[in-house]
Parts: structure tokens; sequence; C-alpha cells
């Protein structure tokens, strides 16, 4: 499969997806928190500096909203990474949190984990766990994150491979139990290890995700019980109707239904709680957003400071965050970020 | 086309109640308390409720009831095995009134 990109899709440009978004005559996802009191939307501070080290990536996901594959050559240099850790070594900013593409195939990828460690941050990966077993320079991944305690997070979107299948790839389901395994026996996700590793569930298709909480007693039991692997939490997160999503609910037409879904089940609870409120999201580029989903709809933070060549600390944690309708997708129901549900 | 049913009246289920309110507000109640965590779990009674939905054959609870046990986590060979439940109790409950018909047939024929 290729990206959108590659495939000269219309949604590979931002504004064609934007307009899609808006062409429906949906309530305005800012009236909902104009009638909570939530509008304009505030950062409660910056705690969390998620970094997304370029497109590239080993996999080619149906749901994928960076539209990330094998085809993408975008990717983070040293030069802006530098930027990026020089102002975590003049902030509090405590969580550095890794994303992708695959983020490991990024040349300075470890260079830039020795040094936000040195900085005493701490790293979260958004490890695809294919790359693992991708290639043999990749084979000694769960030894380098356990030297820097990197907290992992992988995508495993059903303990099926029937499921995981359909949404990452022929043969990604195994491939990742074997990553699991590899990862487990250096301790990742074993019981007082202090090395974490969660996993990510999202639906695969048009539907929103259940409780977590039971999700992950599932996760448990089967992927203990059919493969003998071990994890510490799962993060249940909501499909947001972008990208490659989107393009997927206009073609198995379920586009208005599933945004009448997220819209009925607009919870304030989660509204309260975004995870655009604490975290600032960095582009491959340099340039800052509210998340990484405004990110891939090129909807840069509102204010002067908009890249990390001019970052100023002050005017971004008293910004007005940038909402669109594909907001929705973290505020329904129990709420989605990139840490889970919210409520 | 017109059709007896429309995909977009299950939204419109609430609103049966613009002709008698008491007793919408009542059923509504007492649906959303069923359907409640209880000594089955939420997931066990979605499934339940999917296979009646097969055995009233109501296509907007099928719809319903196929994206609620989708949600809570259910595999697409859970939600099949319940419509077999709902085809053998439906297969069974035929076939079990054989006996009568074999009781009738033994006291009419020699």
């Amino acid at each position: 499969m290729k990206s959108l990109k590659a495939q000269g899709h219309a949604f590979s440009e931002s504004t064609q997806q934007l307009e899609q978004l808006n062409k429906n005559g949906f309530e305005p996802f800012k009236e909902k928190l104009q009638n909570i009191g939530l509008f304009p939307l505030k950062p409660t501070g910056i705690d969390i500096f998620q970094m997304n080290l370029g497109k590239m990536c080993n996999q080619t996901c149906q749901h994928c909203h960076v539209d990330a594959g094998p085809d993408r050559k975008e990717i983070m240099t040293r030069e802006t990474m530098q930027y990026c850790l020089d102002i975590l070594a003049k902030s509090n900013i405590q969580t550095v949190d890794l994303t992708g593409g695959a983020p490991e195939m990024n040349p300075d990828f470890r260079w830039l984990v020795e040094e936000a460690s040195a900085l005493g941050k701490h790293i979260i990966n958004r490890c695809n766990l294919t790359i693992i077993n991708a290639n043999k320079k990749y084979h000694d991944l769960p030894e380098f994150f356990a030297k820097h305690k990197v907290e992992v997070v992988s995508s495993l979107p059903h303990y099926t491979a029937f499921r995981t299948d359909r949404q990452r790839g022929d043969g990604v389901f195994d491939r990742s139990i074997d990553a699991m395994k590899r990862l487990n026996d250096v301790g990742y996700g074993i019981e007082g290890s202090g090395l974490e590793f969660n996993l990510v569930y999202n639906p695969t298709g048009a539907i929103l995700p259940g409780p977590q909480a039971s999700l992950e007693a599932d996760y448990k039991r089967e992927l203990k019980r059919k493969f003998g692997v071990e994890f510490n939490n799962l993060f249940v997160i909501t499909n947001m109707p972008i990208s490659r999503f989107l393009e997927y609910l206009l073609r198995s037409g379920n586009y208005e239904e599933y945004m009448q879904t997220l819209i009925e089940a607009f919870n304030p609870i989660a509204a309260s709680g975004v995870m655009c409120r604490n975290t600032l999201s960095i582009g491959w580029d340099g340039y800052l957003y509210d998340c990484d989903f405004n990110q891939m709809l090129d909807l840069k933070v509102k204010g002067n400071s908009q890249h990390v060549s001019e970052f100023d600390f002050e005017a971004l944690e008293n910004r007005e965050i940038v909402l669109d309708q594909h907001c929705y997708g973290c505020t329904a129901g129990l709420g989605s970020s990139c840490g889970g549900q919210t409520s | 086309m017109e059709t007896y049913y429309n995909p977009e009246d299950l939204k419109k289920f609430g609103k049966i109640g613009d002709f008698q309110k008491d007793l919408a507000d009542k059923f509504f109640d007492y649906y959303g308390e069923v359907f409640k965590e209880g000594a089955l779990t939420a997931r066990e009674k979605s499934l339940i409720a999917l296979a009646v939905a097969h055995t009233v054959q109501c296509p907007y609870c099928i719809d319903a009831y196929t994206s609620d046990t989708l949600e809570k986590g259910c595999t697409e060979e859970q939600l099949m095995e319940a419509v077999h439940v709902a085809g053998a109790i439906r297969g069974g409950a035929s076939l079990v009134h054989g006996v009568q018909m074999m009781n009738q047939a033994k006291k009419k024929m020699m």
C-alpha cells in the first residue's frame, strides 16, 4: 500500500481534509466548548514535549493519521533536534515523547535519546514493534531502550492476528509478538523491572473504543495465554477522522455516521482533559503544533512562537489552542489521548 | 426508494416519547438500567441483545448491537457464535414441536 501522498490523493493536502471536515453542517467544535465555558481552550502547562521525528516508516497502516510509510522521506535533522534539546535543557518539561513514522528510522534517533537521557528527562518512544525485527541494525533496540529507561508505547490494535493484520498489514501481528518477546526478555512489561511497556488499542473500523479497563483485561489474558507475552498498561485511543482514516470513512460510507457518533458522544469531562492542554507537538521540520493531529493538518500554534528556533515558553503556555472538527475525536465517550482514555 | 425500514429512523427512537412521554420515559429508564454492568457484564448483555435482535429480526437492533458488541471488545467470531445461539434456539424451537407432531401422528395412525 502506498501513502496518500504517493498516490497523489487529494487528502495528502491538509486543506482538502479540513474542507471535508467542515462541509457537512455538523455543529462546530468551538460551539461545543463555548457551551461548557471552555472556549478559548488554553493550556494548563507544557508537561510533554512530543517530537515527531519523521514520516518514514517500515509499515503503511490503514488508519495512519501521519500518512507514514516507506515512501515518505521527511525526517527531523540533527540541527532541529539540537534546538529541541536546548529548549528541554532550559525548561522544567519532564517528558519527551518521540513519535513518527518509525522514530527509530531517523539516523539521529539514538543520539537524541542519549542526549535527552543525559538531561534527566523521561523518554517515551512510540515504537511500532516490527521495526525491532525489520533489520539486524534494529535488533538491539530493546537493550538500548532499557539502558536509557525509555518507556515503550506500541500499537497493537487487537490480540488476534485477523484484526491487527487488517489494519497494519499482513504478517504484522506475528512480527509484533516476536518483538514483544524480545522486549519482555530484557524486562519490558515485567513487573518490578522498572521498564514500562504499554500497548495501544484503537478500533479496527468505524466504531468507538470500549472501556479501557475491560479491554486491558482481555489483552493481558489473551496475550499471556496464547503467546506468553506481557505488558503494563493498555492505552485506548479513538481513531481521528483525518488522513487515511478519513479516506477510509468516506470510501466505506461510514463518514457521516462516524462524525455524528463522535459529536453525540461529546463528553465535557473528556474535553477539559484533552492532551493539547499539557502537550506541545514538534513537527519533523521544527514547527510547533498543539497536538500531533493538528500537525498533520498543518494547523500551527497561534502566536509568534511557531518554530523551535523562536521558542518562547511563556507565550506558548498562554497560547490559544487551535481547534477544528477533528477535535471531536478526543472528546467522544471516555475521551482519547496519546496516553489513553481521559475520563 | 421507500422501504418499511429506514436506518435514519433508529436515531429517532427517543421520539416515541412525543406521543406518550410517561411510558417512553419509563421504558428508556428501564432499558438503561437493564444494560448496566450487573451480575452479567455489560458485554455479556450486549451479546445476548445481539442474539435476541436476530431472533426478533429487528434490523435496527442488529445494527446497534453489532456496533455495541464490537465497541465492547468482542471479536467477529464471538458475534457470529451469538447469532448461532439464536439460530440454534430458533431451529430447536421448531424441531422440538416435532414431538407434538409425532404424538399426534401416533394417535391418529394405526
